[in-house]
């Protein structure tokens, strides 16, 4: 591990300020620790956030504010949020282990990198680590990356669960930087690889983010659900959460689909939304939803699973939504 | 009997290899090399002799001497790589942090050579080794298997395989060496057997054994990863001699997935015929596996075949290629593990094409004798065990047909295998001595991996004694104490135990002192077939919409001897077949082609059972007797419970599903792919 300077900010605007290049922001540390420790990160400086006076759930008017500081269990265990956006706190839950998310905040699960396995090995080439190395896990292990959005330069996946929620929540995370404040309503925040795989969101250098709100939970039954092949303890192969709001007439009124395991950022499965609403909730056109999504995918040889996958889950999840 | 350092463990008072306090200690960390082939043409430690605290760089440009020249712990004795994440150099420095960072600049340049890291069963390079792990013959055969075949009513000619699989004990592999003014050898080494690597370190040393001492109080699991002596202990022991000074290191998990020995990936093909009534008219099984240029390790994965099913014709063969990679090793049930995978999951295609029950093809074919040898077996309970469990596992109401039981999106389904390991004994010497309290001190050394060895131990030396376990002290994990085998192939308990009752005998007579050496009762052991069997019945549930599979309920049934403790044996079989069930679903090191070496070196990476995979998990045992086994008359169990258990499942997948996926681990992705 490179020597690296610490220090712990006492306000976001202080944080901000403390910001140099080669400077980063520490949140918990469960991956930026450990990416460290592997030579994936090498800051020489980090600016401790997670002690910041941003740690508390609140609410306003009909939206809830979550501070970027609040732990990932103290999250998932909200009564609030338990209430008013079961999806969210079931999401953060089949995340990592308890352990895990009791130091883990919801800045620092926003921002963690990829898990490819190539990623993580600085003997071997990447173009997300090392822009230009090339991407072996196009031709080598892609089993668990991505079908959407994909790049020559780049198959990764964002392995996040709590931001395939968000996604489907539509919140907006706050952000303050040197360049001032500004709002990304989600799932914008993360972007596709294209050809700049080693920027994974539309954050700026220095970019802090302090909160995300969520707006006033969708109507109509939501749920999320996550794919692995253990129990626990494990990222999503493909993970989903849903929305779907059905009228008296049996018309899809409103519908969201968020899917992750699938690309480089959470995926809004769009094509598969629009497919379906104004028209009948059923299990023929959950099944056209979801083959119109999938008719945009790109699997490799051994990711190919999951194209089958995505749409078992799109239509199952919308059939166990829609009863 | 509950553990008796169960105390010390779990307050973290018990001490680890490199948790002992050594004054004045330094820190190795290994330079691991980057390409899979080639030579090391230069290794330039400039700028890691400049870094703080760095006391010295060690490699090939200044090998430090070793008496033995070649194979996984000549360590910097040759320039050619034989795989990617060998060791190459290393740093010593007065800090792990030091040593580590240091070693990240340590450059090194090579003459890279095209690798070859892919097994294949059309490889060019396979051949038939000597013999395969640890002295089996490398192919048997007996009868005509073509024409065993030919008036077969049904022939199933399958081939199943199974990945690279890795030991994952929680204490990663440690060593901590120092030498004395006398130029006598103290390593703190994670090891299985401190007698085997005091004699391992004093050959790579060439020191007389009397100059080494190996001390191992404590391991945390080894699975056979710690049964060989690995590079750590040489490594330590080369640079405390280079530096002058007590040397410390401590694998990563990482490095432990590269240089600690991994279960060969096999490619096993069987080809069974049966008539009518379900009796074999052949059975053929060849596996192919590979090995490192380094050293040849071939595993015995077709051996279980030799035992199990009465077969006219009978054939096993053993064919290995030596790859670009690390030397594969001993992972639990080397050979049987995965062989009877291949062997159960294909008994049960036979089953499925003959219309027979499965646990009644097994009975069918129960033999007399032992079908490879004609030896009789000491005892062998297969039959029972397999009528014990379909009873408690409820098997008689089961409907065969795949793929028709469903609870909403949920297919079930059941699966039975059977299991089988050697019941092996090694010579090993014991001491029991009368303490100044009366209480009685028990030396031997043994090895304590986690599985229960000290408190079997002290059970068996209270009841050869008539005292009361308490009054029973087993010091063992030390290889001044009286010298013994491995933890390994379930032959401690059997092994030890010889030897610790002969010297308690020895010590009732006495009064006072009992010393004993089983090497002649060993030799002079009847000629039989020694082995404990089992019947594994697993139930799973696998989602029609993700391909997701739970095992909802697991049962085992042991045949294994004289239960010694029956909390232990619990632990040490439902142990088993939960690293079964990793194996049946989740195990899984890729090897890189491109570049070599292997991915997902992780625990975050490589799954293994969590607890939430784990629901119903059950190992019962029959009370069997056989006197011709060891005074205990006691079966090794530290290894039956993983054999069986993935074809159980496997078994159960198919059905559940009607899909026979024959590629392990059996993930939602095969599932779906179907
Ligand atoms: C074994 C294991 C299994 C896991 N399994 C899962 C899983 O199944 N699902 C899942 O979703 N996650 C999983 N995780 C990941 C886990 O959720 C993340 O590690 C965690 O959420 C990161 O949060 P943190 O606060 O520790 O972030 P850190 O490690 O501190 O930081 C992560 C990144 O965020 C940046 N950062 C932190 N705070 C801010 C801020 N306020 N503003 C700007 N940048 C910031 C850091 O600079 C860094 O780049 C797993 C992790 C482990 C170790
Ligand atoms: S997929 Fe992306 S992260 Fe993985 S190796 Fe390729 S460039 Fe790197």
């Amino acid at each position: 591990m490179k020597p690296f300077d610490y220090t712990r900010a006492a306000s976001a605007a202080q944080a901000v300020r403390e910001y140099a290049p080669g400077t980063m922001y520490l949140g918990g540390g469960t991956n930026l620790v450990d990416l460290m420790r592997l030579g994936v990160a090498e800051p020489d400086r980090l600016v401790d956030v997670s002690r910041l006076p941003l740690d508390t759930i609140e609410s306003v008017r009909d939206r809830v504010r979550v501070g970027a500081a609040v732990r990932n269990t103290d999250l998932a265990v909200d009564p609030m949020i338990r209430a008013r956006y079961p999806m969210l706190a079931r999401a953060v839950l089949t995340g990592a282990s308890g352990q895990v998310r009791n130091v883990a905040t919801v800045a620092g699960n926003l921002l963690q990198r990829t898990r490819c396995a190539y990623f993580q090995d600085v003997t071997r080439p990447c173009n997300k680590r090392r822009p230009g190395s090339g991407c072996p896990a196009i031709a080598g292990d892609h089993t668990n990356l991505a079908i959407f959005g994909a790049s020559e330069a780049c198959v990764a996946t964002h392995p996040s669960d709590m931001a395939v929620a968000l996604a489907a929540l539509e919140a907006e995370v706050h952000v303050t930087g040197p360049g001032g404040d500004r709002i990304i309503p989600m799932p914008g925040l993360h972007r596709l690889p294209g050809e700049e795989p080693e920027r994974d969101t539309v954050l700026e250098p220095g970019d802090l983010i302090t909160a995300v709100e969520l707006p006033p939970p969708p109507t109509g039954a939501t749920v999320y659900r996550k794919v692995r092949e253990r129990a626990s303890f494990a990222f999503a192969l493909v993970s989903i959460a849903a929305v779907l709001d059905v009228g008296e007439d049996g018309v899809v009124a409103g519908c969201r689909i968020a899917l992750g395991g699938v690309a480089h950022a959470p995926w809004r499965a769009e094509r598969a939304e629009q497919a379906l609403i104004g028209g009948p909730a059923t299990g023929e056109a959950f099944l056209r939803a979801a083959e119109a999504e999938l008719e945009q995918a790109g699997p490799l040889p051994r990711n190919a699973y999951k194209v089958p996958l995505t749409r078992n889950l799109i239509v199952s999840t919308l059939e166990g939504l829609a009863s | 009997m509950n553990r008796i350092e169960g105390r010390v463990k779990v307050t973290g008072l018990a001490t680890y290899a490199a948790e002992y306090p050594v004054e004045n200690v330094t820190y190795a960390f290994p330079v691991q090399s980057q390409i899979a082939k080639g030579r090391v043409r230069h290794v330039d430690a400039q700028a890691a002799l400049a870094m703080p605290g760095v006391l010295t760089v060690l490699s090939g440009e200044d090998p430090p001497p070793l008496a033995s020249g070649a194979g996984e712990l000549a360590l910097f004795q040759s320039r050619e790589v034989a795989y990617r994440g060998q060791i190459v150099a290393a740093v010593v420095a007065d800090t792990y942090e030091n040593a580590r960072a240091a070693a990240a600049v340590v450059r090194v340049d090579y003459d890279p050579d095209d690798h070859d890291v892919s097994l294949r069963a059309d490889h060019p390079g396979l051949y038939k080794p000597d013999h395969v792990n640890p002295a089996y013959p490398t192919d048997t055969e007996k009868g005509d298997i073509e024409a065993g075949l030919a008036r077969a009513a049904a022939v199933v000619d399958v081939t199943y395989e199974t990945p690279v699989l890795h030991n994952n004990p929680m204490e990663p592999h440690a060593a901590l060496a120092s030498w004395d003014d006398e130029g006598r050898l103290l390593v703190y080494d994670t090891a299985q057997g401190t007698t085997l690597s005091r004699n391992t370190l004093a050959k790579v040393f060439g020191l007389p054994k009397e100059r080494v001492r190996v001390v191992s109080r404590h391991v945390g699991g080894g699975f056979g990863s710690k049964g060989t002596t690995r590079p750590q202990a040489v490594l330590a022991a080369m640079a405390a001699r280079a530096v002058g000074r007590p040397v410390k290191l401590v694998l990563t998990r990482q490095q432990m997935y590269d240089v600690t020995g991994y279960r060969t990936p096999t490619i096993q093909r069987l080809r069974i015929g049966a008539d009518a009534e379900g009796r074999l008219t052949a059975l053929e099984h060849v596996a192919y596996e590979q090995t490192s240029t380094l050293e040849e390790f071939a595993e015995q994965t077709a051996t279980p075949t030799r035992i199990m099913y009465a077969a006219p014709a009978l054939r096993t063969a053993h064919r290995l290629v030596r790859l670009d990679v690390a030397t594969p090793s001993w992972m639990r049930a080397p050979g049987e593990c995965p062989g009877m995978y291949a062997l159960e999951s294909a008994l049960d295609e036979l089953a499925y094409a003959l219309g027979m029950d499965p646990v009644e093809l097994r009975i069918v074919n129960e033999p007399e004798t032992e079908p490879d040898r004609g030896l009789p077996f000491s005892s062998r309970n297969l039959v029972g065990c397999l009528r014990e469990g379909a009873h408690r596992f409820g098997w008689e109401q089961r409907d065969p047909a795949p793929g028709v039981r469903r609870e909403g999106e949920w297919l079930i389904g059941t699966g039975v295998a059977a299991s089988t390991y050697p019941a092996r004994r090694s010579p090993s010497k014991a001491r029991a001595v009368v303490q100044d309290d009366g209480d009685v001190l028990v030396q031997v050394a043994a090895a304590d991996i986690g599985t229960g060895a000290r408190t079997a131990l002290t059970r068996i030396a209270a009841e050869a004694l008539g005292l009361a376990p308490e009054r029973v002290h087993v010091e063992l994990g030390d290889s001044d104490l009286p010298e013994a085998p491995v933890a390994g192939g379930s032959m401690g308990t059997a092994s030890w135990g010889s030897a610790v009752v002969r010297a308690c005998e020895e010590l009732k007579s006495d009064g006072r002192e009992g010393t004993a050496d089983t090497t002649e009762e060993v030799q002079g052991d009847a000629a039989f077939s020694r082995h404990a069997f089992g019947a594994q019945f697993a139930e799973v549930r696998v989602s029609s919409v993700t391909g997701e599979v739970r095992v909802s309920r697991l049962l085992g049934v042991f045949a294994a001897g004289r239960i010694v403790d029956a909390k232990l044996a619990r632990s040490q079989f439902i142990g088993g077949m939960t690293m079964g069930m990793g194996m049946g679903l989740m195990e899984e090191t890729l090897t890189d082609e491109e570049f070599g070496g292997f991915l997902r070196r992780d625990l975050a990476q490589y799954h293994v059972p969590a607890c939430a995979d784990v629901l119903d998990v059950e190992a019962v045992w029959l009370d069997e007797r056989d006197s011709e086994l060891n005074p205990m008359a006691s079966k090794g169990i530290g290894e039956i419970g993983i054999v069986g258990t993935a074809a159980a499942i496997g078994n159960a997948v198919y059905h559940a599903t009607g899909h026979r996926v024959r590629e392990l681990p059996i993930t939602p992705g095969k599932i779906l792919m179907f």
